[in-house]
């Protein structure tokens, strides 16, 4: 009785050791970086409806043959609001498709907030359950994939894109996926 | 030349911190007096260096010396000078200098208001803050020097991030570390009490005024940071269950069982062993959330910019911290006897119900914070643990935690039965219930369970705490004897009512904002109006302005109601000429009963503009709450009890029952 008595006081030291085990893991990994068992897979398949016109679909066919960053937004989201700008101002280039993951969103507020502040995006799935975004490993709005001509995931950035993202990680990503293919 | 002096300064503090760690402690343990003795001015020294440090690191920050690495990526010449002195804690490296000062000033301030205390208990509280203080001037010395020079000397620095100029955030995380280090007295005094083997009521009586304190600041900071948060990041949140937010949250939420724990541990000698748990986990936790936002562990928005040796280094000193703290826990708690007994009806079992709801509400915090990292560590494929989730554990847990404080306030100790308890409390009962099926009915609660629920739930709190006051008066005629209550033995109970009543204030906050607020984004050609919630919004276009280090789109919007203009507001949109991302500045109309609020998003083309209006009816209700519960705190420190207690504390029957409570 004394000997499980003691031992009852031990608990809270064996439950902190867990945690310390599982931040020593957390050290060792790049929160910013997509779990591995993502990066060089091909994109989950997918279909879901266009989030601007509902009798098309966007599924991972779409992926294929050309260069694509695939962007998670929702209209509830600041950071994407603040990375809205930068989307713009990508959406002129050439090089890729930007497509939009629509996640966790009321389709018509949605809708409301780009035909105010613009579309940048040249395809938008409209996924309001997560029931892609959880496939993709989608932790929190916004995140952007790089995905090669191939449909194989390349890089996954988190938080939003603003210029040094996109000079120092994005772009050359880009140019190599280019030359590759 | 000042820099290193700074740094000479921080060296020297450390070496005080190590002597301060060792001397004092082992005296009190080989019972050498004048080791003992030694506590209370190498505390003072401590403070002392770290606040030459700190003026050093000033010095730097308002003369703009780029030769320090620091303020050339933390300030900027064109910096307004009240920007410039909060940049000082803008970055990883000032925010930490000014951590380790904070907590030196409170070994300083338990070394001056602790003349009363037995000197073995006072040697061994301060060697513990030593320790503490030890590592994190290790941590800062050896991986964050605040004084690393640079070399060529920059002519202009990188400017502090743009988000951090804001008066709101200049006091922010002074407040919020105060908060957290403050803690650490709590802690100090727990392992003292457990070195010492002397876990009794004076124990917790001493502890008790210095938690309660560093509380209200954590509770001001927290209440800070959301305001902050609201009218700074544009899009009229409070809350948003970032990892940052919850490494505050945190320990908050066990800080807020441990004052209670205390009190019955003070008054009933009982929960000893796990007050003393408390004690360690409100303090563990906040040095867990230090780790979590400087060790990239994490993404979040605020995070500082993270770098792994510190991560270790942190991860390091957490282990040895809260590994060593718990583990002479498991040795020394055994031992502790488990004082006064109570039966189920009782306020000891209310407050223990509510200590571990508090608990039970700061594991799923933490858990949801760490959701991303154990998912990933586990292979179990991915999760989103977000705002929805969190948001979900709130609601499943605060109804019960707001039902047991009414019913603990009114509870007698040791013994209560559940008839006199309906009798007092029926009226009370039956007035929420009252409130509870006015608000369902259909057109009132606008189509939401919780708005009842939560208005009913605040009802309850007040008309509880009616009755408890009234009851306390019963016995008082007069209001002389009121006035005598408050001025005597009363504040505690007093300030416990009013943070109670900072709950209510709260709850209904929460209920309306989160049930009524209507948002909109529209796009306005100047000349547009537009109508939200009953208001017309009349966009009378933008104009080009500039402040001292930034250019910005100035909106400027006339708001109606009906016929009448309430408010003008000039929303702007600011550009930083550091670089980086353009910042919102909303602009408020606030009011007790509702704010408008009003964000410009982006320039659309033709003068057009994408906005976004808001109504947030009963918003400040939020914060006020937490003012009500700060208010609460120091209210219930200023009893005469403590002061009383400070000078009966040495008395020999104290002594001799504390040695008889370990025997």
């Amino acid at each position: 009785m004394a000997m499980a008595k003691s031992v009852r006081y031990l608990i809270p030291l064996v439950i902190f050791a867990a945690l310390v085990a599982l931040l020593v893991f957390g050290l060792g990994t790049d929160p910013r970086e997509v779990p591995s068992p993502l990066i060089g897979k091909p994109a989950p398949q997918f279909r879901l409806p266009d989030l601007t016109d509902p009798a098309r679909s966007v599924s991972d066919a779409d992926l294929k043959g050309k260069i694509s960053l695939v962007n998670v937004w929702a209209s509830w989201c600041s950071a994407c609001r603040a990375e809205h700008q930068s989307l713009m101002a990508l959406s002129e280039m050439p090089d890729f498709q930007l497509i939009g993951l629509n996640w966790k969103d009321e389709g018509s507020t949605a809708r409301q907030l780009l035909s105010v502040t613009g579309n940048p995006y040249d395809m938008i799935a409209y996924d309001p359950d997560n029931t892609v975004g959880i496939n993709w490993g989608v932790y929190g709005a916004p995140e952007t994939f790089v995905v090669d001509q191939k449909g194989i995931i390349r890089y996954k950035q988190i938080g939003p894109i603003d210029r040094q993202v996109w000079e120092e990680t994005l772009q050359p990503l880009v140019a190599k996926l280019k030359a590759e293919g | 030349m000042i820099p290193e002096l700074g740094h000479v300064a921080l060296i020297l503090a450390l070496i005080v911190a190590a002597v301060q760690a060792s001397f004092p402690l082992a005296g009190s343990l080989s019972g050498n007096r004048p080791w003992m003795a030694m506590a209370r001015p190498l505390a003072y020294g401590q403070f002392t260096m770290l606040a030459i440090a700190f003026a050093a690191l000033a010095e730097a920050f308002l003369t703009s010396d780029f030769s320090v690495l620091y303020v050339a990526t933390n300030s900027n010449s064109l910096l307004p000078q009240i920007y410039k002195f909060s940049a000082i804690w803008g970055g990883h490296e000032g925010s930490l200098l000014l951590w380790v000062l904070l907590m030196s000033g409170w070994g300083a301030a338990v070394a001056a208001f602790s003349k009363n205390l037995p000197q073995g208990v006072v040697a061994r509280v301060i060697s513990v803050q030593g320790m503490v203080a030890t590592g994190f001037l290790l941590f800062l010395l050896l991986t964050s020097n605040p004084f690393e020079r640079l070399f060529p000397v920059p002519p202009e620095g990188r400017d502090l991030n743009p988000l951090l100029q804001d008066p709101g955030l200049a006091v922010h995380p002074p407040m919020l570390y105060m908060g957290y280090v403050g803690f650490s007295v709590a802690f100090a005094f727990a392992l003292a009490a457990l070195i010492g083997g002397r876990l009794d009521a004076a124990w917790a009586r001493w502890s008790r005024p210095w938690t309660t304190v560093a509380w209200v600041f954590l509770t001001i900071g927290i209440v800070l940071g959301s305001w902050w948060a609201y009218y700074e990041l544009g899009w009229g949140g409070w809350w948003f269950w970032d990892p940052v937010e919850n490494a505050s949250l945190m320990p908050w939420l066990v800080g807020t069982a441990l004052i209670h724990s205390l009190a019955v541990t003070e008054k009933r000698g009982a929960f000893k062993s796990w007050t003393v748990l408390l004690a360690i986990f409100a303090f563990s936790l906040s040095l867990l959330g230090t780790f979590l936002v400087r060790s990239g562990v994490l993404t979040s928005v605020h995070a500082f910019a993270t770098d792994p040796a510190r991560g270790l280094f942190i991860l390091i000193f957490l282990c040895i911290v809260i590994g060593g703290s718990l583990a002479l826990y498991a040795w020394r708690a055994p031992e502790v006897s488990e004082g006064g007994r109570f039966d189920l009806i009782s306020r000891e079992s209310a407050l223990l119900a509510n200590n571990l709801l508090f608990v039970a509400f700061a594991v799923l915090v933490l858990f949801g914070t760490l959701a991303p990292l154990i998912y990933e560590a586990f292979d179990w494929g991915k999760i989103s643990v977000g705002f929805p989730w969190f948001n979900k554990m709130f609601l499943a847990l605060a109804p019960f935690m707001a039902v047991l404080i009414g019913v603990g306030s009114a509870t007698r100790w040791k013994h209560d039965d559940l008839l006199r308890l309906g009798r007092m409390l029926w009226l009370a009962l039956a007035l929420s219930i009252a409130v509870l099926v006015i608000a369902a009915l259909p057109g009132m609660d606008g189509g939401n369970l919780w708005v009842p629920v939560g208005l009913a739930l605040a009802a309850w709190l007040l008309f509880a705490h009616l009755t408890v006051v009234r009851d306390r008066l019963r016995h008082k005629a007069g209001w002389r004897a009121w006035v005598a209550d408050l001025r005597g033995n009363g504040r505690s109970f007093y300030g416990m009512v009013l943070a109670h009543l900072g709950v209510a204030v709260f709850i209904v906050g929460v209920t309306m904002v989160m049930n009524f607020q209507q948002e909109e984004d529209v796009r306005m050609s100047p000349g547009d109006s537009h109508e939200l919630a009953g208001y017309r919004f009349e966009f009378l276009g933008t104009e080009k302005t500039s402040g001292p280090n930034y250019r910005a789109d100035r909106g400027h919007f006339k708001v109606f109601d009906g016929d009448r203009r309430i408010a003008e507001l000039y929303p702007e949109k600011r550009s930083y000429l550091g670089g980086g991302m353009p910042m919102t500045e909303a602009a408020i109309d606030a009011g007790l009963f509702r704010d408008i609020y009003v964000s410009l998003g982006e320039s659309v083309g033709g003068g057009d503009w994408a906005l976004r209006l808001y109504y947030k009816p009963y918003v400040r209700w939020i914060w006020l709450g937490g003012v009500f519960m700060a208010l609460g705190g120091i209210l219930a420190v200023t009893d005469r009890r403590y002061r009383t207690a400070r000078a009966r504390a040495a008395s020999p029957a104290d002594v001799a029952g504390a040695a008889a409570a370990r025997a």
